[in-house]
Parts: structure tokens; C-alpha cells; sequence
């Protein structure tokens, strides 16, 4: 059954959300670009086999507050201080895209609070030879952050659909406040200037990324993977674009599950 | 009323198939298209209109900030202006403006301002717009989501400079000064007028009129798609309680007079439209990154149909760039000099507006068509309209330059015109 509750973080309202169960550490997902705005078929997957936290990051969907964040280390205590918050440590974390700069940074300055940790085209460098989209400069309209996110736009609007009841303007206020925190946060390069601190990730990691990605190129994840101090493995989801826990939810929660279950890796 | 004479320093050189083959006169301009000497001889012409403006007889002559930019030479609006201050003797100098957060540290603008205000012995109007994403977002790379904090700050940094008797420091979110105090300081005292340039968000409106600025809208789609945004800062003034002196507002208008209607349709009709059709080709990728637009602004867009009618009017990508179609909506106020004096006092006092700024040099208009223009305004348009409502209400918002004023050596021009 999946549960909601409200942690207060740094004074400020978090929600997260709480289902499943097992012996092993409770999975963390931290949201990619644009947060969830509601449960997600990805989400179920992992959670059959363990216990699923998802607390949301600041100015997603669940987490109002963020415009309190000015500086990189401000985001970096507020993400410390969300994982310390709950009531089982430590955790195996997975960020995707925003959430997998804000997994990566915690994994580094707060190691202890972390287990295992799978990163999802996570953002935090840049490469001028071979650069990103910018995710800022798009012809507004429904269609653009959709197509660019997503291998199949029609996940992304599914995630997204208007529930029953809900006012479509305070439904586009959420949307267009998440874009905004992960504009604070990145603009505009996305780069966090992480890579100096990837050398105090030990943990086993697995690096993932949908192929048809168009925000990040596939040199991003190997950048993490060449710095990254502890043990690599790398896995590719067909079919999936930025977001793979929307275009691709069972492929994704397989090859995570399989490499959180993996007792070879140390 | 007053009239303002604005220049936006377009480049006058795009090709006719710019709007085909190229894909934004903003950001990403074609570099390529720029012929350096080209320039050296707008910024002649230009400078010149200016001059002329003012010995012509306006109140007051503008320049802009615009960076990266076709229809913009003047990423430094303060450089234009100091040279004003030289070859002009008595308008208002007003520069429309200076984007506070793009300045490190943004006492810069303090001490340029306060230069250009003692170089024209007071003459200074002093815009502070937050600048548009393009300006701000793309070309000088300041975070959406943190903009709007950083020109609030940098404003309180620059009225701060101004106005403190002695050194004090300044420990900001975004700037820390130890030892603030700026050599030289303003003439004008307590400060120079304030003007704000903006679009239709309502926390602009109320800012202005919590500070006691001018609001000034600037909109290149003139006073039809305009008369809902300033309907808009007139219902939003009265709930406040503020008087409806028009003087509280600018607003900008483009201008075409002839000698004859027929003469004004055919000498301002190329230029027109190569300013709607090739200048204000945005890509519209620029017009709205995420965190530009405060949650409220967002929410007001939707909802209101005041602001629905701004968005539109700024919106370039369903704009008119036929002739008939740009005087049919308003962009361009064209005809004799008593149609368009008839047109501008209706203009002015339905919208309510005591600063009108001019722009009467558009598009890739040739010099002398420009001071053709700015001639037959000022000679037979403006005496008719200059009176309006000096009857009723006081500028509180015009410069207030000193009495007895310096004057360049070889040009012996008078002080105190």
C-alpha cells in the first residue's frame, strides 16, 4: 500500500512517499527533470521487492519551497538533511537526471547515509565538444519538454495528466516550478562541477541511460563512470530517453533490481 | 505632456531573405551579417538623429540596453548617452535603461549613472528594467529562477549609493560590499527620476507605485494592443489608491508623419516593414525560460485577460508585418501632422499618459527620412499636443537639472534652454 507523509525539512515541507517491503536497505528515488506528480508504474516495479521511498526535491512536485536555495551547498544540506530525515539508513540511493546530480553530490559529501547507488543520466557535467540540450531555450508549447525528455512524449503526458478535480492552472504552476528549481540548480550547463568530488564515491554504482536520451550524451555517464571511485557497472535501456522510469519502467526496475540484489559486488 | 525621442539603433543591413534563412535577429544572430564600417556610419547617423531630436525640440531623448542583438546597437546605452551629454544642451536625458542584476557589482550603475547625471548637470532619467530573457537569460547568462531576487537587490545597492550619507556595507544574498560609497554622486537630489520599464505584470505596477516610479511600457504594437495593459496599471493604481496623474506612465509609440497622408504611406512603409518583418524575428525559444515568469505572472496570464492581451502584444511570432496590417492595428501611427496630433492626444488620454516616448527613426529608415520625421512632429505635431494636461497635473517624475549648467567649449551652446 502506498503511503504519504509530510517530513519537515529544514523547516519546509517535504513529501514522500513510502510502499513496499524486505530485508534489504529501502530503496530512495530522487525524480528527474520535472519531478512526479504522481506515483508511477516504475516506482511499483522496484517496490515489489523491497521497501520505496521517494521523497520529493525542492521545487518538484510535493516540495514547494526551493527559491531559499541560492548556492550548491544550500541543495546539497537540503538533500542531506531529507535522506537524514528518514527512518532507515543507511539507504541505496537512485537519482535520475536532476535527481541523479542531487544522488551523485549526496553520495560524495554524506557517504555513510549511503548504500548502493544507481545514477540515471544524471546531470552534473558538461562537455563544450559534445554538449547537452539546453533544456532552458525551447519553442514553448505542450509538445517541446515532452518530446525532448521522453522517447515516447505520450509517458511524459501520462505522468502528467490533470486528476479529477485538480485546477489545470495550479497543475501548470507545479510544472513550470519544477522546471524552475532544476534552472536554479543547473542553469546553464548543468554542471555542478561534481566530477572534483567523484572521487569520494566508493559505493558500488550502476550507471544507466536510455539510449534515445536527447539531453544528455553518452559521454556524461562515462565521465562519471572514468571518476567514480568505487565499482562500475553500466547498463543501456532501448527505447528510453532521458526519463527511462517513464518510457521504460520494467526494463529500468529490472536492471536495478538486479544490481541491487547482486551479492558479488562489494 | 512630454515628448520623448527614442532611438533603438537598429542595424540596417539584414537581408531581405533573413526572416527564411536565419533563424533569430536575437542571441544567436548571424555574426556574418555584421559589417563593422556599416556600423561605424549608424552610430554617426544615429548620434546625429539624436542631436537633432533635441535641438529639434523634444523633452527628452532615450537609449536602450540590448545585447546580442540586430534592432539594438547599444549593448551600452550609458556610452550613447554620455556623448548626449556633450552635444545636447536641454532635454532630458533618459536612459531606458541600465538591467540592474547584469551588472557585478551593480553599484557600476550607481557611479555611471551618477557620472551621466553630473556631465548633463542633472538632466538624467534613470531606467532600471529587469531586461528581457534574451538580454539576460541567453546573452549574459543569468539564472531565470534567480533574475528577479538580483535586480531587487541591485536596486536597493544602487538607491542605497545615492542616498547614504557615508560609506556603509552591504551584505546581500547575491552581493557583499564592504565599503560602498560612490564617487560622484547624482546632482539631482534625493536621486534622479526613477523609471521602469515593463511588460504587464502586476507586481511591477505595484512596485511602481510603492516606490513612487514611473511605469513605463514599452511594446512595439502599439497603442491599440497596448490600451489593456495600461487599462490594467490604471484599475491596479486605483486600488491602491494612487492618483491617476498620467505622468506616473510612459509609454512608446512609433511614429510616421508626412506632409500629406498619401506622402507618409509611401515614405515609411519600407521601413515598417523591415521592422516587423526582420527585426523583431525572435526565435521563440528565447521568449520563456523556466523561472522568467514569478508563479503570480504566470497564474495572471491565464487568468486575466489584461494579461492575455500584453502576452499577445509581445508576442512576435503572430505579429503584423504588412503595412496595412501594421497601421490597421496601431504599431505605426502615420499621416499628416494634424492626423497624427489628433491621434496622439487621443492615444494619450484614453491610455492616460503623460511621457510618450517616439520612435521616429524604425527599421532600416535612411537618416535624412528620420530627421524628415522628427521635424514635422516637432514643428507641427507637438504644439498641438504639448499642453495637454499640464493644466491638471505636475510632472514629479522629470529631471531637475541645476540652473546655471557648464557648457562645451566649441560649441557654445546655451545653459538653461
Amino acid at each position: 500500500m502506498l503511503r504519504e507523509v509530510e517530513l519537515t525539512v529544514g523547516g519546509r515541507p517535504v513529501r514522500l512517499w513510502d510502499k513496499g517491503e524486505g530485508v534489504a536497505p529501502p530503496a530512495v528515488f530522487f525524480a528527474g527533470i520535472g519531478g512526479l506528480p504522481r506515483w508511477i508504474p516504475f516506482l511499483d516495479r522496484l517496490a515489489e521487492q523491497r521497501r520505496v521511498l521517494v521523497p520529493a526535491l525542492p521545487g518538484f512536485p510535493g516540495a514547494p519551497d526551493f527559491r531559499h536555495l541560492d548556492s550548491l551547498l544550500d541543495w546539497i544540506v537540503q538533500i542531506v538533511e531529507t535522506l537524514e530525515a528518514l527512518d532507515e539508513r543507511p539507504v541505496d540511493l537512485i537519482g535520475s537526471s536532476v535527481g541523479g546530480a542531487l544522488a551523485a553530490e549526496a553520495a560524495a559529501i554524506a557517504g555513510p547515509l549511503v548504500n548502493r547507488l544507481v545514477l540515471i543520466a544524471p546531470f552534473g557535467v558538461y562537455d563544450a565538444d559534445d554538449p547537452a540540450a539546453d533544456i532552458w531555450a525551447q519553442v514553448p508549447g505542450p509538445d517541446s519538454i515532452p518530446n525532448l525528455v521522453c522517447a515516447d512524449p505520450e509517458t511524459w503526458k501520462q505522468a502528467w495528466t490533470l486528476p479529477e478535480g485538480a485546477a489545470a492552472i495550479d497543475w501548470q504552476v507545479m510544472q513550470s516550478r519544477a522546471m524552475e528549481a532544476s534552472a536554479r540548480l543547473l542553469f546553464p550547463f548543468g554542471d555542478t562541477g561534481v566530477v572534483s568530488r567523484l572521487h569520494r564515491i566508493d559505493h558500488p554504482t550502476l550507471l544507466v541511460r536510455g539510449e534515445a536520451d536527447r539531453v544528455l550524451p553518452a559521454s556524461y555517464n562515462a565521465r562519471f563512470a572514468d571518476a567514480l571511485a568505487g565499482e562500475v557497472r553500466t547498463a543501456s535501456i532501448p527505447d528510453a530517453g532521458h526519463l527511462p522510469e517513464l518510457d521504460a519502467p520494467d526494463e529500468l526496475a529490472r536492471q536495478i533490481n538486479a544490481f541491487l540484489a547482486d551479492q558479488e559486488l562489494k | 505632456m512630454k515628448n520623448l525621442w527614442f532611438h533603438l539603433m537598429p542595424y540596417k543591413d539584414l537581408p531581405d531573405d533573413f526572416r527564411d534563412e536565419h533563424p533569430s535577429v536575437w542571441v544567436d544572430i548571424d555574426a556574418g551579417l555584421l559589417d563593422a564600417k556599416r556600423v561605424h556610419e549608424h552610430y554617426n547617423d544615429y548620434l546625429d538623429e539624436l542631436e537633432f531630436a533635441a535641438e529639434a525640440g523634444f523633452d527628452g531623448i532615450c537609449c536602450n540596453e540590448h545585447h546580442q542583438n540586430g534592432y539594438g546597437l547599444m549593448p551600452s546605452p550609458n556610452l550613447i548617452a554620455a556623448t548626449l551629454t556633450r552635444r545636447t544642451a536641454s532635454p532630458a536625458i533618459c536612459v531606458m535603461g541600465n538591467s540592474l542584476a547584469l551588472y557585478n557589482p551593480p553599484t557600476r550603475v550607481a557611479e555611471e549613472f551618477a557620472m551621466l547625471d553630473c556631465m548633463s548637470g542633472g538632466r538624467l532619467i534613470a531606467g532600471f528594467p529587469v531586461g528581457t530573457p534574451m538580454d539576460t537569460i541567453f546573452a549574459y547568462g543569468q539564472n531565470p529562477s534567480k533574475l528577479r531576487d538580483r535586480y531587487y537587490e541591485a536596486h536597493d545597492i544602487v538607491m542605497r549609493a545615492w542616498q547614504e550619507p557615508e560609506t556603509f556595507s552591504f551584505n546581500g544574498r547575491f552581493n557583499q560590499l564592504r565599503y560602498v560609497n560612490v564617487w560622484p554622486r547624482p546632482v539631482q537630489e534625493p536621486h534622479p527620476p526613477v523609471w521602469i520599464p515593463g511588460g504587464g505584470s502586476v507586481e511591477t505596477w505595484r512596485w511602481c507605485a510603492e516606490k513612487d516610479y514611473v511605469y513605463s511600457y514599452l511594446s512595439y504594437f502599439g497603442y491599440k494592443a497596448g490600451a489593456a495593459t495600461m487599462q490594467g496599471f490604471w484599475d491596479e493604481m486605483d486600488r491602491l489608491g494612487k492618483d491617476r496623474n498620467p505622468y506616473r506612465a510612459g509609454f512608446l509609440q512609433f511614429v510616421a508623419v508626412g506632409e500629406t497622408e498619401q506622402e507618409a504611406l509611401e515614405l515609411y512603409r519600407e521601413p515598417a516593414e523591415y521592422f516587423y518583418g526582420r527585426c523583431l524575428h525572435v526565435n521563440p525559444k528565447w521568449a520563456s525560460p523556466a523561472g522568467y515568469q514569478s508563479e503570480a505572472t504566470i497564474r495572471a496570464k491565464v487568468q486575466s485577460q489584461v494579461a492575455q492581451a500584453a502576452q499577445a502584444s509581445r508576442g512576435p511570432a503572430g505579429a503584423a508585418r504588412e503595412w496595412q496590417d501594421i497601421l490597421d492595428l496601431g504599431y505605426v501611427i502615420a499621416g499628416d501632422p494634424d492626423q497624427v496630433a489628433e491621434r496622439i492626444r487621443e492615444v494619450c488620454v484614453n491610455l492616460n499618459v503623460g511621457h510618450l516616448m517616439l520612435l521616429c527613426q524604425f527599421g532600416n529608415m535612411g537618416t535624412d527620412l528620420a530627421k524628415y520625421n522628427t521635424r514635422l512632429y516637432a514643428e507641427k505635431v507637438l504644439p498641438q499636443i504639448r499642453d495637454l494636461f499640464d493644466d491638471q497635473w505636475q510632472d514629479r517624475w522629470w529631471p531637475q537639472p541645476l540652473a546655471e549648467r557648464a557648457a562645451p567649449r566649441d560649441l557654445a551652446l546655451a545653459a538653461g534652454g
